[in-house]
């Protein structure tokens, strides 16, 4: 199955961007979708360690608000979404130096508590902030270019393709190597790793930062494209939906998180569209059932179809 | 410093006040989810959905019973029934059906189960209460005022706050730990808690006192809710927001530990209601900041047992 991931990945991009090209309302969920598939990524690194992040909508929401009070500053999107990824890693480096210290539900539980620092200071800094209001993003010029919307639009989901292919392929190859090995060994057994010589904190505290900054550039990607932020983009729900969306897609390979997101948003956008109250309760339904009968995700589903035709 | 009592005494008398009756509902979830945890190792998210849904029976249950003309004497031992029959309809029902499947699981997974399940009840409690905010204080107005001296000052404040949530709190901690080191039953959860292999060996039946938990955990997540809702309207949302309180309590409480989470609970009470009344930017920071100022002293929580490391 590893060695179709690239070859899928294409598929599944072209037919990402066939949707787009079909339903204009297709290509604002599937930016989102995308702009998630990476910050997932970055939840997919922890879970390799065993470690579960309840607080990752932290730096969903930090990449988002640098966009917002950025965006009128500095005046390019290039620039903002490495200013995103560069901020995050760094408030990534902070929190994580202390919650590495942490496994298990400690660890989830403390960022979680973190996140709602962020989310409940974004809330009351109303000054700075606007509280709840949230702030509006108006469009940016990308790479020197000053663009209508229509063309924002299909750049910073242009952009959200190229990046998801550039991080997935970084991913792949930091998994392989052998920092990204030792993640698996914190999961089965952090003390013999330890005995072997290898740190294992500064191991977890990498791929940390690695996520945070993921989470840094979804949250400038989502920014960018919904054009406004609120505190809500750091609540806890929406660190336990990235969690969510990893198992969804599934934590075997890169394409998961990607697949995961575009099917989550989908189903989010139609049953909000059908059933407005019940819209939760059916994703709710969904993960049970996922969790329960499909341990593997869709890319477990995935990879199972494919095995079986092979035999 | 005497010129500030002078000053602000008032004040702090109000916010200690205050404290005491926040402290006693957040005890009372907390305490639940603790013994939760303590037995069946498992971090329920949805029990804050039962705080929920126990709030919004017992405004519905009063609403109902004050139609037949219920005296408004009747209205305390009707919201704790009322807590009573929401733990003993829902918790059998979400452990034999859905928790009993995920034992001895992959922690993330078990984590997500139950934020599946919190999702799911979430919509329920929409479905049936709608968004719209209900109110039922009978029992708060039964009760009256009471005039609380403060220097020449007269602080007037509900009886129900003052007396009746602090009371509840004790006596359930009392309660619980007399159930827990006197009774045959309260022993032998304790056993389970301890040892679970030891205790099954032993012709303990842990699938039993798994289910008596969990049922007395929902009881107690339903009570909480219950004693909240004469004192606020309510709304969507106070689950999600409570769950996190929670979790703040029981990682810094120490997991499983009951007297532990008593003290917590009365110590990010009082931070909190201290805060609302001198920095109510950052009340709901509080108690996240007395958290990750008692993780970074004590990693396993005030009065958590450090887990010897597997080899």
């Amino acid at each position: 199955m590893k060695r179709y991931e690239p070859f899928l990945a294409l598929v599944l991009a072209g037919g990402l961007i066939a949707a787009a090209i079909a339903a204009p309302w297709l290509r604002f969920v599937l930016t989102i979708a995308l702009a998630k598939g990476i910050a997932v990524m970055g939840i997919l690194l922890l879970l390799r360690a065993g470690q579960v992040s309840f607080g990752h909508a932290l730096y969903i929401g930090f990449g988002a608000y640098v966009v917002a009070f950025f965006a009128p500053v500095a005046g390019d999107g290039v620039l903002i979404i490495a200013a995103s990824a560069a901020g995050a890693g760094l408030l990534g480096l902070v929190v994580g130096l202390f919650v590495t210290r942490y496994r298990q539900i400690f660890f989830g539980m403390l960022n979680l508590a973190m996140c709602m620092v962020f989310y409940s200071l974004l809330e009351k800094l109303y000054h700075i902030t606007h509280g709840t209001d949230g702030i509006r993003v108006e469009i940016m010029p990308i790479a020197g270019q000053v663009l209508d919307r229509v063309s924002y639009e299909w750049t910073v989901f242009g952009i959200a393709m190229g990046l998801a292919f550039v991080v997935g392929f970084i991913i792949r190859l930091y998994l392989a190597s052998p920092m990204g090995e030792a993640l698996a060994g914190i999961k089965t057994r952090e003390t013999r790793l330890e005995f072997m010589g290898v740190p294992a904190r500064g191991i977890l505290l990498a791929a940390y930062v690695a996520s945070a900054m993921l989470g840094g550039i979804g949250g400038a990607l989502i920014a960018m494209t919904s054009r406004h932020v609120t505190p809500l983009l750091s609540y806890w729900t929406a660190s336990g939906e990235l969690v969510f969306i990893a198992i969804l897609g599934g934590p075997g390979g890169v394409l998961g998180p990607f697949l995961g997101a575009a099917t989550y948003e989908l189903v989010r956008v139609y049953a909000a569209a059908s059933f407005a109250d019940a819209w939760q309760m059916i994703l709710g339904l969904v993960l049970l059932l996922v969790i329960l009968f499909a341990p593997g995700g869709l890319w477990g589903l995935a990879s199972r179809l494919v095995g079986e035709r092979r035999r | 410093m005497a010129e500030w009592f002078q000053d602000n005494g008032l004040l702090l008398g109000l916010a200690l006040l205050d404290g005491l009756s926040s402290a006693g509902l957040i005890f009372l979830v907390a305490v639940g989810l603790n013994l939760v945890f303590g037995v069946l190792r498992i971090v329920n998210v949805a029990h804050g959905s039962l705080y929920a849904i126990g709030a919004y029976s017992a405004a519905s249950i009063g609403i109902f019973l004050a139609g037949l003309g219920l005296p408004a004497w009747a209205s305390i031992p009707t919201l704790v029934l009322s807590a009573a029959l929401v733990g003993a309809i829902l918790g059998p029902l979400i452990e034999r059906f859905i928790l009993r499947r995920i034992y001895g699981g992959e922690e993330v997974v078990q984590l997500l189960v139950t934020f599946a399940l919190f999702m799911i009840l979430e919509d329920v409690q929409k479905l049936i209460w709608g968004v719209q905010p209900i109110h039922h204080d009978v029992a708060l107005r039964a009760l009256g005022t009471i005039d609380v001296p403060f220097g020449t000052d007269f602080i007037p404040f509900t009886n129900y706050q003052l007396f009746v949530l602090p009371t509840f709190a004790i006596v359930t901690l009392v309660g619980l730990a007399l159930f827990l080191r006197r009774t045959l039953t309260g022993r032998v959860i304790v056993a389970v808690t301890t040892d679970r292999e030891a205790a099954t060996a032993m012709g303990i039946d842990a699938a039993r006192i798994f289910l008596l938990t969990f049922t007395f955990g929902a009881m107690l997540a339903a009570l909480g809710g219950a004693l909240l809702s004469p004192t606020a309207a309510l709304v969507p949302g106070i689950g999600a927001q409570t769950i996190v309180l929670s979790f703040a309590v029981v990682a810094t409480a120490g997991l499983g530990q009951i007297e532990g989470a008593a003290l917590t609970s009365l110590m990010m009470g009082l931070g909190r209601s201290i805060a609302v009344y001198f920095a109510p930017e950052f009340e709901v920071v509080v108690p996240y900041i007395i958290m990750v100022a008692v993780l970074l002293v004590r990693p396993q929580g005030l009065f958590g047992v450090i887990e010897t490391r597997r080899v």
